[in-house]
């Protein structure tokens, strides 16, 4: 799928992540506490996989990181600058959209339901945020697109609209818009969850290039636990709004601390 | 008086007639034109985050939805002259162009809501996508929504516009020479009404039948690619 597997990795593996620090996150949708004081750091680099229950908070803490969600309270810190928060005269105040924008250049993220833009090609849903964010000419965001689209293995679908492609294919295209953004930290939210069991692996493929790659800081919600233990450098098991325990993978899978993670890891692998 | 057809009589003012048509479809095509971009301008102002702007528009755009275009025409033909020209006895604007300018801002509020219900049927997922790649709001706008939301809001607004179209002719109420002015004057010079009235409801159906099909038509167009 992948003929030149360096191009995954432009800096020959050097690590050019982001570090994230989450300090007392907290977020509730009405009386619903969806993350409770969490403290989560990842270092720049790491690729941190988040299991547990439905329900128990996991999308939410990629949610807040991407500014799709508002914390409530604590701050959260990407490549050592506030995400929600700014320096004015000293003070730490609430962030204005501008710095925002400014801090969440370094992070993107790759969807359940992909989110493509119907009304355009793969190539154009690839080079519209080179061109109108990193102000990038036509021809630069068109060599762009093609490098990407061939990375992940659709160099032959430039022109085709999302509609004609397969959900395997649909998501690649997500990935490749994503990386053209050279973002330093990528959050995937169940980026296979919505996929035909045969259509899987082609999208799995594209992610251990990545995260064998090594350069970017990446953190998945997944319920792929073969993927999960392959390639993650932690596990965090999640559940009821906080982290319940984390470790490698050969920890959390073979040996968990919690009867509460035995449990949920039973349930996922005899489904 | 004679009360049979009468071929002769109705071919003879057909041209008259037809170009009173003619203002009639001017009047409709420019206040389109208005309504599709005053329509657009309104919805995204009804849409805008910060309060002090988006309740005047939404007052605005209700007010105008409920109140009668002819109620309406008769106040920016006969009522606004004399508040901005007090005590003189003054028309600002011509019948004409007051009908352009009625039927335009009167769509344009419904065009409004046709426009709302297209953004509105834009899923959520596509916003998130545009946060993701740290698209700004106007890129945003531009490349992402409309792009999406216009062509779902189009079968809406064909149907706003042959109703539009329809209600053209009210223009004879402040002396628009339309096709309905025209029809009226020549029925009461000769006393015979039946032929007028026929031609000009015949040049309606002839026009309006085949826009309701092409409406019928990007209605079709787009359920398909959506």
């Amino acid at each position: 799928m992948n003929p030149d597997p360096t191009a995954a990795q432009p800096n020959g593996g050097k690590r050019t992540g982001a570090k994230v620090e989450m300090s007392k996150v907290t977020k509730a949708f009405g009386d619903n506490v969806v993350l409770r004081e969490l403290d989560l750091s990842v270092d720049p680099g790491e690729v941190v996989v988040i299991i547990g229950p439905s329900g128990s908070g996991k999308t939410t803490i990629l949610r807040v990181i991407m500014t799709l969600e508002r914390i409530d309270s604590g701050n959260i810190m990407v490549d050592g600058r506030q995400l929600y928060h700014e320096e004015k005269n000293g003070e730490l105040v609430s962030a204005s959209e501008k710095h925002i924008r400014s801090v969440r250049s370094d992070i993107s993220m790759v969807f359940q339901h992909f989110n493509l833009f119907p009304h355009k090609s793969a190539r154009e849903n690839v080079m519209l945020a080179p061109m109108k964010v990193k102000g990038q000419s036509k021809g630069e965001a068109d060599e762009t697109a093609q490098r990407l689209l061939g990375m992940v293995g659709l160099g032959d679908k430039l022109d085709h609209r999302p509609s004609e492609l397969s959900g395997g294919q649909k998501q690649r295209v997500a990935i490749a818009r994503s990386l053209a953004m050279e973002p330093k930290v990528m959050l995937f939210d169940e980026v296979t969850s919505a996929l035909d069991p045969e259509l899987v692996g082609e999208v799995l493929t594209v992610l251990r290039d990545l995260a064998s790659g090594g350069e970017m800081t990446m953190m998945l919600v997944t319920h792929e636990m073969g993927f999960a233990s392959e390639m993650a450098d932690r596990v965090l098991m999640f559940d009821a709004g906080r982290i319940l325990e984390q470790g490698p993978p050969s920890k959390i899978f073979k040996n968990p601390e919690h009867d509460r993670t035995r449990k949920f890891l039973r349930a996922v692998l005899d489904h | 008086m004679r009360t049979r057809w009468d071929w002769e009589f109705a071919f003879e003012r057909f041209p008259e007639i037809l170009e009173g048509m003619l203002i009639t479809v001017i009047a409709t095509l420019v206040g389109i034109v208005i309504a599709l971009t005053l329509g657009l301008v309104l919805a995204l102002g009804r849409r805008a985050k910060s309060k002090w702007i988006s309740y005047p528009f939404a007052w605005f755009i209700e007010f105008v939805r409920s109140t009668p275009l002819l109620i309406q025409l008769f106040f920016l033909f006969f009522a606004l002259p004399t508040i901005i020209f007090p005590g003189e006895i003054t028309i600002a604007m011509s019948a004409l162009v007051t009908l352009i300018i009625g039927l335009g801002v009167h769509y344009a509020c419904y065009a409004s809501e046709a426009y709302r219900a297209g953004i509105d049927s834009v899923p959520k997922g596509q916003w998130e996508a545009a946060t993701a790649l740290n698209l700004k709001t106007t890129t945003t706008w531009r490349q992402v929504i409309l792009p999406q939301a216009i062509p779902r809001s189009l079968p809406t607004l064909g149907n706003y516009f042959v109703g539009m179209f329809k209600d053209a002719p009210i223009g004879a109420a402040i002396g628009v020479g339309g096709v309905l002015a025209t029809a009226r004057s020549i029925a009461s010079e000769t006393f015979r009404f039946v032929e007028p009235l026929v031609t000009a409801g015949f040049l309606f159906l002839v026009i309006s039948i085949p826009a309701a099909f092409f409406v019928r038509y990007i209605e079709r167009k787009v359920f398909y690619e959506s």
